[in-house]
């Protein structure tokens, strides 16, 4: 019975911190699978928590509930918009796309803060009246012990990043559009020889990653943060990263591995109610999504294999 | 046409004023005066004694974490990984420096030496990761950096300091501030770190163009396959090059704790030193000279940014937007290469 008590504090509050980092691993993996490295990711949720932020500010008064909502998708956009940036710099003009995504999380950040101290005359903005609401989803709450678990006060965001994470999977796997993106990642000259476009395919996968992102930045703002200023997100979008490669680039592991930091985050937060983890100091919980990336990579847990052209701009003609 | 030279040299040249432009062009179109703006940043930086040793002081470290990125660069890695080693760094520095009773010249060199230490070890694992299982430098030097962050916190609240937030002062002994510099410059926190800092980048110029296992260092970065082919140890060249750099950065967070603060408070977030340095590295072409320039570019910038928005108004982040601009532009110097030939052929 204990068991099912801690299942219940500590599921809730891991789908709630995981929802923005399953957003923005997504975006991660539809860039990487077709060949551009996103370390502007970071970026990317800045900028959706930013815009986020100030639409729900500015209008509240005029959506009312709806506001997150709109909120969530404005910002989507705009990020996606915002991403192009990236996609110009490592898929046309052939820039290191390591380096073009540190100067999209420095431009995000710098851009972000500077409009807030424009338009609000300070470093941070007022908080937001129209946040999401944990909420219990009807019927489903009513199933003894599952409902409290998975559907009582949980925040609709959270389910509608798990049906993307599998609608991304159908998309990557099942259509062609996605058969395309993946062999433009893995061998863009072949791709290109059966005549599919690389460089739009390219620019499509950044853009997907940017509303992505956006859409994580944005959740984390109205569910966790609530205004935006330059700490708002710190880390997160690098979570993200990890997250995608401990999924071995495929949507559902990223998903998974987004639920785990998610549920990583909230051990470290509710702790000290759990018997047997009140002792351990919090620092090796907050570091084990990162040590856990690490031993992934080096083997220990499966191999971690990136797309084979991933980081390579494509150059027309060249062998 | 060009010579390759004169690119790698107007390449970094008009980025920045490409990126002034645009700092310029956005403070116009927010309604601010732009040439205020820049006179502002400009005595924000040199305007008194005091900023001056301001600036300088924000070079020093500029200086380490862009010779460190810069370092790995020249062997073909990305050391995204400058933050986490400029926080460990600054752990070490501070750890020898206010838990060990030693005279002056045992004491700072052991300080700079832990630092050095300290960065090193926290490079080694990427680099050996990298040489042993092909894992990407990059995804482990980030995830490093949190480890970093977290373990550098917990070490600051339970081992060098009673619990509070920030670690215990460093003895005088360790101490790189000075008197007369601070007197000098109307009590910036301005020290002699930045002596260490040049003579660096003296070393790194050293190690790269005129030792044996420079040009391996070097040799690995254009093409691994053919170093391996000619008989170099690609795998030692790698976990040594990430070593150097590491050491490089851990350096710049010995600046910080023996030298500008003398303790080391406990971080929310990043220092953003190791990441500026990405940027002063690509701006300096990866040279040890162009990094010294390039870091006091950065500098001069960051430290004059302060002084926007009480003169001029202008908020100070202006500066991280024409910064990222600059890091855009240096990326993408294809395309500038391109309109620079282009240009080129229509004169003809």
């Amino acid at each position: 019975m204990a068991i099912i008590d801690v299942l219940q504090s500590i599921i809730p509050i891991a789908l709630f911190y995981s929802a923005p980092l399953i957003f923005t691993a997504l975006g991660g993996v539809f860039s990487e699978r077709s060949g551009v490295v996103n370390i502007g990711l970071e970026g990317l949720m800045v900028m959706g928590a930013f815009v986020g932020i100030v639409f729900n500010l500015t209008f509240a008064d005029v959506f009312g509930s709806f506001t997150p909502w709109l909120s969530i998708l404005v910002a989507a956009i705009v990020s996606s918009i915002f991403s192009i940036l990236h996609a110009v710099a490592s898929v046309s003009f052939r820039a290191d796309q390591v380096v073009s995504g540190v100067a999209i999380n420095f431009l995000a950040l710098g851009l972000g803060v500077f409009l807030t101290k424009q338009w609000y005359g300070k470093g941070q903005t007022d908080m937001v009246s129209q946040p999401f609401y944990s909420k219990n989803v009807p019927v489903l709450s009513d199933i003894p012990i599952i409902g409290e678990m998975f559907f009582s006060g949980a925040y609709y965001t959270s389910y509608l990043a798990i049906g993307l994470a599998v609608l991304s999977w159908f998309v990557l796997y099942k259509t062609p559009f996605g058969l395309q993106l993946r062999s433009v990642g893995e061998h863009p000259m072949a791709a290109d020889t059966n005549g599919i476009n690389v460089y739009k395919i390219r620019y499509i996968a950044v853009m997907l990653s940017g509303a992505l992102g956006g859409l994580g930045g944005s959740v984390f703002a109205l569910t966790i943060a609530l205004n935006f200023s330059g700490a708002t997100i710190v880390g997160q979008g690098f979570m993200s990263l990890a997250a995608v490669i401990f999924g071995k680039w495929h949507p559902l592991g990223a998903l998974g591995a987004a639920l785990f930091f998610g549920f990583a985050q909230s051990l470290s937060i509710i702790s000290a109610n759990i018997p047997f983890l009140a002792d351990v100091p919090k620092v090796y919980l907050t570091i084990a999504p990162y040590v856990l990336t690490i031993l992934a990579l080096a083997g220990f847990i499966g191999r971690a294999e990136a797309p084979k052209a991933n980081g390579d701009p494509y150059i027309k003609g060249t062998r | 046409m060009f010579s390759n030279r004169l690119f790698n040299l107007l390449v970094p040249i008009i980025s920045v004023l490409l990126g002034l432009l645009a700092g310029a062009i956005i403070m116009f179109s927010f309604g601010y005066n732009p040439v205020e703006g820049y006179i502002a940043l400009w005595n924000g930086a040199f305007g008194n004694s005091y900023f001056f040793g301001e600036t300088i002081r924000q070079v020093t470290p500029y200086i380490l974490t862009g010779l460190a990125v810069a370092f790995a660069f020249r062997s073909g890695l990305f050391n995204i990984g400058a933050e986490g080693q400029v926080i460990v760094g600054w752990v070490a520095a501070v750890w020898v420096g206010s838990s060990i009773e030693a005279p002056m010249f045992i004491h700072l060199p052991l300080a700079i030496l832990a630092a050095a230490f300290a960065g090193a070890l926290w490079g080694f694992l990427p680099g050996l990761l990298k040489a042993v299982k092909g894992v990407h430098e990059v995804i482990i030097t980030i995830m490093m950096n949190y480890i970093a962050l977290h373990v550098s916190n917990y070490m600051i609240r339970n081992v060098i300091s009673d619990g509070g937030d920030t670690s215990n002062r460093v003895a005088d002994t360790a101490s790189l501030a000075s008197n007369w510099i601070m007197e000098m410059t109307s009590y910036s926190r301005m020290h002699y770190g930045i002596i260490l800092a040049i003579i660096m980048a003296v070393v790194m110029w050293f190690i790269l163009e005129k030792t044996s296992s420079g040009y391996e260092f070097k040799a690995v970065g254009f093409n691994p396959h053919a170093s391996k082919y000619a008989g170099m140890n690609v795998k030692k060249n790698i976990i040594l090059s990430m070593v150097i750099s590491g050491a490089f950065a851990g350096l710049a967070g010995a600046m910080e704790g023996l030298g500008t603060f003398g303790y080391m408070p406990s971080h929310s977030a990043f220092t953003n030193l190791g990441f500026d340095g990405i940027a002063v590295a690509l701006l300096g072409g990866n040279t040890a000279f162009g990094t010294v320039i390039a870091a006091f570019l950065f500098g001069i910038l960051k430290i004059g940014a302060l002084n926007m928005p009480t003169s001029a108004g202008v908020p100070s982040e202006l500066v991280e937007i024409v910064i990222a601009l600059i890091i855009f532009f240096v990326a993408s110097s294809y395309i500038i290469r391109w309109v620079l030939l282009r240009l080129r052929k229509e004169e003809k």
